[in-house]
């Protein structure tokens, strides 16, 4: 391996998949940066993926990546820039085939070396591994996965940095993976880069804390940040964040110079408790991170410094993810207009309700909302208002059962008020609600024996 | 006197399953000794009453003169599971801003 180096920078590209397509070329081209990380997967997107590749083995990865990558591999390329992507999904092979092949259309054959990412996906291997007594319970109700084994669409454990700095140290520029951590996609590049051990408890937290500050993308860098909203440059040419580390764990968050948005403790701060549990303890396959330990200093303008951060050992355990069928739901809205509008839309509600129960028919729930009046805040949101003069609500009432009929008949109900319910209704131009499958997710914790990431390299 | 927290707190939510956390974060540093004094569990589970099924728990992080907040059964079930036009509770955040708080002056 050459020196470590000085600093290193790492630009977050993707938040989710659906992020703003703009973001991974201005990243790579608006100024210098070592690494471009994305983000593709959330909690259901692998059962989507997984439902994909069951009709078509040749899919279940993200397909917007393939043309992230047609735009920027050039540029990629040129400029030695790697790339860290979790966009395989359920089949990271058949992802990196697919940008072999973007990539050999634009002139780049014998020019990169593609790491493949695998070992996540637990699908076919979860009636062993209960056979062999790993309940895999989960993790918020205690329940063994034997309960819903039957209606299991995907299984993926969470894997660490580990096998992304084992790609990169092979020579890879660009990793693909399944299931990888969002934190380790930054950790793997810093790691590599200046020769991090796996047991270098507080480097390893800082590189997770920093993974996790750029790891939604634009939420860190002025995107959905509450405090002085109004005065947020330039929204429309937001700048996405890139950590600036030095070997010592230490890191600057900035962003490319002539980009709007802004970087500053209170952005950077409304990250850090983004989905936050015990701060004490953010866990990772890595290690885990204390985030009481996190200093945050302004350092210049739109350049946050972090310092401070300490972590303890890695656990044994790795989490799963693990999605299931659950049932059915719908939503149906209508919106009722002034005066009274607020008492109209209750009155129709207890009407439809009025109308189900002399069907007989079953839920699991119904929930009624009222948009523009409670919806968000419930009870606290109506405290000083002047209900009555409210000039429009939309009523969205919302059923779910474990059975597709009543969410049927429920879908129904919803038009037939504009003639026979309360007056002044309006905005049914979408059509009759459609009911709509609910895949839900299943938390579980497993022995991180039990899986053996897998690196594998495809010389484009 | 009162004082909505809106005017001493920004603050971001999300959510893990059928818990929406609230990060409650001091507009000044001065500000965070008033908000660890006054914004209390309790006082957050009786300000969501009728939002929430579960219980409260706090976290202080005075490095980031920031609060944590853990409300369970938030959410109707969370994810996709959940009826709620914010099902992922990422607007919780601004109910917690309404809080009045008793300031000295």
């Amino acid at each position: 391996m050459t020196s470590p180096a000085a600093t290193v920078r790492v630009a977050g590209g993707q938040g989710f998949w659906g992020d703003w397509l703009e973001a991974p070329y201005r990243q790579v081209t608006g100024g210098a940066v070592d690494y471009l990380m994305m983000d593709y997967l959330a909690e259901v997107t692998m059962s989507i993926l997984q439902k994909q590749k069951s009709r078509d083995p040749a899919r279940g990865y993200a397909t917007d990546f393939i043309t992230q990558m047609e735009r920027i591999l050039p540029t990629t390329v040129k400029r030695g820039i790697k790339v860290t992507a979790n966009a395989g999904g359920v089949n990271p092979r058949g992802c990196a085939m697919a940008v072999a092949e973007v990539a050999r259309r634009l002139g780049l054959g014998g020019r990169l070396t593609i790491g493949v990412v695998t070992g996540d996906d637990l699908l076919g291997r979860l009636d062993g591994l209960i056979a062999r007594g790993h309940a895999l319970q989960n993790l918020d109700t205690g329940r063994p996965l034997h309960d819903v084994r039957d209606r299991v669409l995907s299984a993926n454990a969470y894997l660490g940095a580990a096998p992304v700095v084992e790609a990169l140290q092979r020579g890879a520029q660009l990793v693909i993976t399944g299931r990888v951590t969002d934190t380790g996609l930054t950790l793997g590049p810093l790691m590599h880069a200046f020769g991090w051990a796996p047991d270098a408890w507080d480097r390893i937290a800082a590189g997770t804390v920093a993974g996790h500050i750029i790891e939604c993308g634009a939420q860190c860098s002025g995107g959905n940040c509450l405090k002085d909203w109004k005065r947020i440059p330039d929204m429309a040419n937001i700048g996405y964040p890139i950590v600036e580390a030095r070997p010592d764990g230490t890191f600057d968050l900035i962003k490319h110079p002539g980009t709007g948005g802004r970087i500053d403790v209170a952005s950077v701060t409304e990250q850090l408790v983004y989905e936050m549990g015990d701060p004490g303890e953010y866990i990772t396959p890595d290690g885990v991170a204390d985030f009481t330990t996190i200093q945050l200093k302004q350092a210049g303008k739109d350049r946050v410094r972090v310092s401070g951060i300490t972590g303890k050992p890695a656990t044994d355990k790795l989490k799963v993810s693990i999605a299931y069928f659950y049932g059915y739901k719908a939503v149906g809205t209508l919106v009722y207009v002034w005066p009274d509008a607020l008492e109209k839309a209750k009155a129709a509600d207890r009407i439809v309700r009025q109308r189900l129960k002399h069907l007989g028919l079953q839920f699991e729930a119904i929930h009624t909302e009222f948009v523009g009046a409670n919806a968000t805040h419930g009870p606290l949101a109506l405290q000083d208002v002047d209900v009555a003069a409210i000039p429009e609500v939309q009523l969205r009432i919302g059923v779910r059962a474990r059975d597709e009929k009543p969410v049927d008949r429920f879908t129904r109900e919803i038009a037939p008020l504009i003639l026979n319910g309360p007056p002044s209704v309006t905005g049914f131009a979408g059509g009759r609600p459609k009911p709509e499958e609910i895949v839900a997710y299943w938390p579980a914790l497993i022995d991180k024996r039990m899986v053996q990431p897998a690196v594998e390299l495809i010389q484009v | 006197m009162k004082r909505k927290l809106v005017e001493l707190a920004h603050a971001r939510s999300g959510d893990k399953g059928d818990t929406a956390n609230i990060g409650l974060i001091a507009l000044k540093p001065q500000y965070y000794p008033l908000l660890v004094k006054h914004v209390t569990a309790a006082r957050v589970a009786r300000h969501f009453r009728g939002m929430i099924t579960g219980k409260v728990e706090r976290f202080e992080l005075p490095n980031l003169s920031a609060l944590n907040f853990l409300l369970h059964g938030a959410l109707d079930g969370g994810g996709t599971i959940s009826l709620k036009t914010d099902a992922q509770g990422k607007v919780f955040s601004t109910a917690l801003l309404r809080m009045e708080i008793e300031v000295r002056k």
